[in-house]
Parts: structure tokens; sequence; C-alpha cells
């Protein structure tokens, strides 16, 4: 029974240290989005690589053991001595497990990154419904967009500083989608989720919706906007006192 | 009352409790099946090919496109794949290649198939009644429950499918334990053999919590009942979990028999013995088993789960590629020295191995938490499980069509007309979802009929189009092939591609009733792979 409650344990102070550290890095306020694209390309010369020695390997075989005649028969031997059995077995196993648990190592490092929050980050509250993204500041100034009118600043905030957003659903799960971010998460009735990025530069993209809601599914967008700092103090004052 | 020569009787059709005819019977409901959400995919692509409603009627927006969704999904998965796959190719070729004269229970297996076809009939209503299902195969509440679509069609398809599936389980189960031919142990049964049996024990496990999952779904939405409702005290993401503690393993339910059947395929046509028969059978193919049931996670990646279920799931989910691998190991090192054949079917198989690296591969990223938070919900998750679900697993069902023709037919199948429906498939297939793996890592979302924040997406959607209509091209000949051959193909010898398994050395083409003419045994040192001396 010992043993049977180590490894949770075990995994468990492991995930504490990994997240320490990752508040640290976070201290520095790394870009989860830049991190990603470098988990990504590093992940694509991995599987690149194992499917290449394959494809290649298959594809000369291909052409080699071309049968001479319609009654060649292949030379493979009938069956493998114990000792090769178990070595083709476990050598590939522990291959494999090793690419596994040196991605999973990565990968856990830059999910340490999207879930520690900066402490000086931006909150903003965003409450989804069928087909709409409402945003709301701490000073309960709200912002929205009119997809059919195309009307409203959508979600504006100031750049340079991370932002993170408390969100929750109305109705059906919905889930906000920032590509520019590499970004997403759920946002549904009677919970709260969180996600949070830094819009380094003024820019303009926007949020999509990305888990199928129905009829305006895919027409269930908003405008993310990064002003200059000074800006968006103007327009969040304009916004509230239109309010 | 053989099955060879007597004339056609409708009724000995309806009433047959032959595991043969069951099994053509499946592949029949099973194509029409593939063919109408095939169709809906045409549909689904031209609707995408440009920027703002293409030809869903743009009063009622994407309305229109979400049934064809529903339709192509639900169909394709629980339609074609898992009966055609679990049921035809299982049916027709099981009992055959272990020398039994039927599966246990026939009369249950008659059970199976009439249900069976009884879920397309309900899935079919979907084009009938005014409020179609427009909840994908998935179903999630609160949107299936608030929808005006008919939920219910959707929760009665997979109960019938789902209750014909687990009488299947227990038949075949029941049959590969207690009906191998005297002497056969079981290192001795064909990898289809294996295959089938591991994916019916997940079948087995799992189903009946799909099925409560649904029936949950169905007290919600019309008995008022809260299982899934956080403002009365539900639990919004319990459906999803149930949903994916089945529908994860489910993917293994496609997957195993397909890796069977390009066992069968490839070891015959290269007349060689399978690379590490243990390795795949108990490594691989039982490994498969023993993870497969704590995976379902990596579907809720961006659902707000707890982090250390997430980062817990990425591991279990990343350690698949074990099994997987050590089944990609034997597969491919099959080819070893082998002396390879080029039917048909064998094309089939050489391209499946290359769709599975691709689709295999692509699956990685997509069990990494992090990454899999920008992939997930874009067209990259839909062409990875296109490539290494759909369209893999569909071409080892073709492939055991092809490769069995002459065991079901007695004739061969049309050699040319094969190979450019062939060429057709597998380039159509490319280019249609290469460009949709692009789009997807740019944010190309999924079950979008416009996309009007990407217009720059649209050329790759008109170049993934243009795909869809090149597998069209090709599935047409190949239907058609099957149909000319059936009829007036050339008449095949006994055992055309040289097997060694007993379905081709034991039995005549077609097989009568009791498939054997003589009760089958075998010796301690068969196998149905040797093919070389040494």
């Amino acid at each position: 029974m010992k043993k049977a409650f180590g490894l949770p344990i075990g995994l468990g102070a492991l995930l504490l240290a990994q997240a320490a550290q990752a508040a640290e890095v976070a201290g520095k306020v790394v870009d989860p989005a830049k991190e990603w694209d470098h988990l990504w390309h590093e992940l694509l010369i991995d599987i690149g690589i194992m499917g290449g020695i394959f494809a290649v390997l298959a594809a000369y075989w291909i052409y080699k053991y071309q049968a001479k005649s319609p009654d060649d028969i292949g030379t493979a031997p009938r069956s493998l001595s114990r000792a090769q059995m178990w070595a083709w077995a476990m050598v590939p196993a522990f291959i494999f497990m090793a690419d596994d648990f040196f991605l999973a190592a990565k990968g856990w490092t830059v999910w340490n990154i999207y879930r520690t929050v900066p402490p000086n980050a931006l909150e903003v509250k965003v409450t989804a419904s069928m087909w709409n993204w409402e945003f709301e500041y701490a000073d309960g100034t709200k912002s929205t967009y009119y997809v059919d009118a195309k009307e409203g600043d959508g979600l504006v905030v100031p750049a340079g500083r991370p932002v993170v957003l408390r969100m929750t659903s109305l109705d059906v799960i919905h889930s906000f989608g920032l590509v520019k971010h590499r970004l997403k998460e759920d946002v549904m009735p009677g919970r709260i989720t969180y996600i949070w990025f830094l819009p380094k530069e003024p820019e303009k993209t926007f949020v999509t919706c990305v888990e199928y809601c129905g009829t305006n599914h895919a027409n269930m967008y908003a405008p993310v906007v990064a002003v200059p700092p000074a800006e968006f103090e103007q327009w969040l004052k304009k916004k509230a006192n239109k309010a | 009352m053989s099955t060879a020569s007597s004339g056609f009787s409708l009724k000995e059709w309806v009433f047959t409790t032959d595991h043969k005819r069951i099994g053509i019977l499946y592949l029949i409901g099973s194509i029409a099946a593939f063919t109408l959400a095939g169709l809906m995919a045409l549909l689904i692509r031209i609707e995408q090919s440009s920027l703002g409603p293409t030809i869903v009627n743009p009063n009622t927006g994407g309305d229109q496109y979400n049934v064809w969704l529903y339709f192509h999904g639900a169909a394709m998965i629980l339609g074609f794949l898992i009966p055609g796959l679990t049921g035809f190719a299982a049916n027709y070729f099981l009992p055959l290649m272990i020398g039994a004269k039927d599966v246990a229970f026939p009369r249950i297996n008659a059970l199976s198939v009439w249900l069976f076809f009884g879920g397309i009939v309900l899935a079919l209503l979907t084009f009938i009644v005014s409020d179609p299902p427009d909840v994908m195969w998935t179903g999630y509440p609160p949107y299936s429950i608030r929808t005006g679509g008919n939920t219910a069609l959707y929760v009665f398809t997979v109960h019938l499918l789902g209750f014909a599936s687990i009488l299947g389980a227990v038949n075949f189960l029941v049959t590969v334990i207690y009906m191998r031919a005297p002497g056969m142990g079981w290192n001795q049964m064909n990898l289809f053999v294996w295959s089938t049996v591991t994916a019916f024990i997940i079948q087995l496990v799992f189903v009946p919590v799909l099925a409560a999952a649904v029936t949950m779904l169905l007290f919600d939405k019309y008995l008022g009942t809260h299982f899934f409702d956080p403002s009365a005290g539900g639990d919004v993401l319990l459906y999803q979990n149930l949903f994916w503690f089945y529908s994860h393993p489910a993917v293994y339910v496609i997957l195993l028999p397909a890796l069977g059947i390009l066992f069968e395929i490839i070891s015959t046509c290269t007349r060689n013995m399978v690379f590490n028969y243990k390795a795949a059978v108990y490594g691989g193919m039982w490994g498969i088993v023993l993870i497969s049931g704590e995976v379902w996670v990596h579907h809720l990646y961006i659902s707000g789960m707890p982090d250390w279920i997430r980062i817990g799931q990425m591991v279990s989910t990343l350690l698949i590629s074990v099994p997987v691998g050590l089944l990609t190991i034997s597969l491919f090192g099959t080819l070893y020295r082998g002396a390879i054949h080029f039917t048909v079917a064998m094309h089939y198989a050489l391209g499946c191995l290359f769709l599975f690296l691709v689709g295999g591969l692509t699956g990685i990223p997509l069990a990494m938490t992090v990454l899999d938070v920008h992939l997930s919900e874009t067209s990259f998750v839909h062409a990875h499980f296109h490539f290494i679900m759909g369209i893999f697993a569909a071409f080892t069902v073709f492939a055991a069509v092809y490769h069995w023709f002459p065991k079901m037919t007695g004739r061969l199948p049309g050699a040319a007309m094969g190979k450019l429906g062939f060429w057709l498939n597998i380039i159509g297939v490319h280019v249609t979802f290469y460009p949709l793996f692009w789009i997807g890592v740019k944010g190309m979302p999924r079950r979008y009929y416009d996309y009007q924040m990407f217009p720059e997406f649209e050329p790759f959607h008109k170049i993934a189009t243009l795909g869809a209509f090149i597998v069209a091209a090709g599935m047409a000949v190949t239907i058609l092939n099957w149909i000319i051959s059936a009829i007036s193909g050339e008449k095949s010898p006994e055992n055309p591609w040289k097997s060694g398994s007993l379905e081709w050395t034991h039995c005549p083409s077609p097989p009568g009733p009791g498939n054997f003419p003589k009760d089958v045994t075998v010796t301690a040192d068969w196998h149905p792979y040797t093919y070389g001396k040494n």
C-alpha cells in the first residue's frame, strides 16, 4: 500500500517544484506564446526524425523487396530467438518512453508558464453567451462587440502588461480562442476558468469561439485590441462616463 | 440451402444466422452509411470553399451546416468505421480464421445486425424530421439540452448501435475462447483475431459508460433532471468525462482491427512471417487495452480541468506511443526480407503505413497539454483524426474488401480499376488534409461554416475541397469496381494470394454453410504466417 501512495505524492512534489520554478521565470514575464512557438518547432524536429526514419525505411524496403516471380516467398526467419524477441520489444519501448518523458517534461515546463499568472496582471471578467462576448473591467465598466452591426470595442487592454481573463458563461459551453497568443480555454456556466496573455506591443487581433455552440458559432468573435497604456486609461474613463 | 449455389432469396438473407451473410449485411449497411456521410463531407467542403454562406441558406446560417456535420461524424464513426471493422470484417473472417463453423451465438449475431440496421434507420431520420439533431457526434451539454434539435434521435441511435456492439463483443469473445480449431494455441491465432478480441474487450468495458452518459442527456432534456445543469447542482463537465472515457478507447476499437487487417494483408502479400508476433500481441495490442482507459482527459485539456490530471494524462497519453510503437515496428518489420506482391489490397495496406505515420505522429503534439491549448478545436485536430481514424481505418476496410473479395464472391477483384481508385483516393486525401493541417496550426477553428475573421485561409479551403472531389471520384471507381467484379469478375482460384491462413487453405471460396468441408485441426508447428522454409 505504501508504494501505491508513494507515486502520487512524489508526482505532487515534482508538480510543486515545477510550479515554483515557473513562477520565477514568470517574474521576468516570459511571453507564453513565444515559448509555445519554440516548443512547437522542437516537437516538429522530434516527430520529423521519427517519421522520417520509418518512412525512408519503408520506402526503401518496398523498393528492394519486390517479388521477383508470382511464387516468390519471403526469407525472414520463422521466429526470433527469445533474446531477440525481448530486445526488439524492450529497446524500442525504452526509446519511445524516453522520448515521451522528454516531451512531457518540456511540455510541463511551458504549461507552468501558461498557468502562472504574473502578479501585476490586469484583471478582466469575460462573460460568454450565445453568441456574444462581454468584457468587464475592475471598475465595473463593460465593453462588448456586436457582430451583425460590427459595432463596439471588444476587449481593449494596455500594451506591455499581462492580462488575466476570469471567464464564465451564461448558457452553454463556449471557448475563448486567441490565436495570436496561442491560447484557448473553455468558458462554462457555473465555473470560472482563467487564462493570461502578454500583448507586448500595441496590436489588433480577435477572439473567436472555439467550442461548438450552435447556429452562430462561426460568427461569435470580437476584436482584442492592445493600445498604449495612456490611451487605455483614456478609453476606460470615456467608457465609464458613457455608462 | 447452400449459400454458394442456391438462388437469391430475400427471406434467407433477412432471417439468416450465418456469420458470413451477417458480415455481408454489415458491409452493405456500413458502406451505405459511408456513402451518405461522404456526401455530407462534400457539402461541408463546398460550403467552406468560399467565405460567407456558400450553399447554406443565409437566413438560417450555420444550422444546415451543423446538421451535415452531425450526420457526417456520427454516421462515419458509429455507422461505418466501427460496424465496418467489428461488424463486417470480424463476422466474415474471424470464424474462418480460427476454423469455427459459425459464431457461438448465431441468433444473437442476427439480433446484432438488425439492431445495427435499426440504428442506421434512426440516423437516416435526420433527413426527414423537421428538427434534425445538430449536436455533433459528441453531443455536449448544455448545448445538446438547450437546442431545438432532436437530441433524442442522437441518443437512441447511440443506444441501438451500442447495444448491437455489446452483443457482438460477448459473442466474439466466447467464440474465440471456446471455438478455436482443436490444437490452435493462443500464440497461433491470426493477428486480426487478436485485434478483434482486444477491441471487443474495450467495447465491453466502455460502451455501457457511453450509454449511461447519453441516457442522462435524455433525462436532462426531456424529463427535467439536472445531471449536467450547474444551476441546479449538476456538473457541466461530467458528460464530457463520461463521453470521452468511452470515446477515446473507441478510437482503439477502430485502430486495433484496422491494424489486424493490415497484418493479414502485409504478411500474406510479402509471404513473410509477421515480425515479432508476441511483441505485437502482448506489448502492442494488450498494451493499448491497458492504457486506453487512462487517457480520456486529453480531450478536455482546455476544459478547465485541475492541473494534476491535465499533466498526469499528458504522460499516460504520450505513453500510448509505446504499444503503438511496438505494433508499428512489427508492421514495418514484416516488409523486411519479404517478397512483395502488389495486389490492390497491398496498395492500400502500404498506403496505410504512411497514413499511419502522419496520423500517429501528429497526435503527439495533441497529447502535450500545452501544445494542445493552441491546436485543439482547430482543423489541425480535424486533419489528425481524419488521417489516423478516418482515412487510415477506412482504407483498411477497403483493403479488406479487396483482399477477401475472392473469398466472399469466388471472383477476383478488377486490378486496374482497383489501383486507379486507390491512387485517386490516396492523392485526394493528401490534397484535402495537408492544407487543413497547415491552416490548423495558423488557427482555423473547427465546425465553422464561415470564417470571415480568417479570409487568408480561403485558398487553402479551396484546395481541400478539390481534394475531397478527387476522393469522391476514387470512391465512385472503387464501389463500381466491386459491383462489376462481383457480377462478372474473373473466377478466382481457391487461394489466389497463396496465404497460409485457415480461411484460404481449408475452406472453399465462397464457403458454404458450416464453412469447412472437413473439421479443422492444427498441429503445434502450424502458424498462419509461416511462408519461408528456414
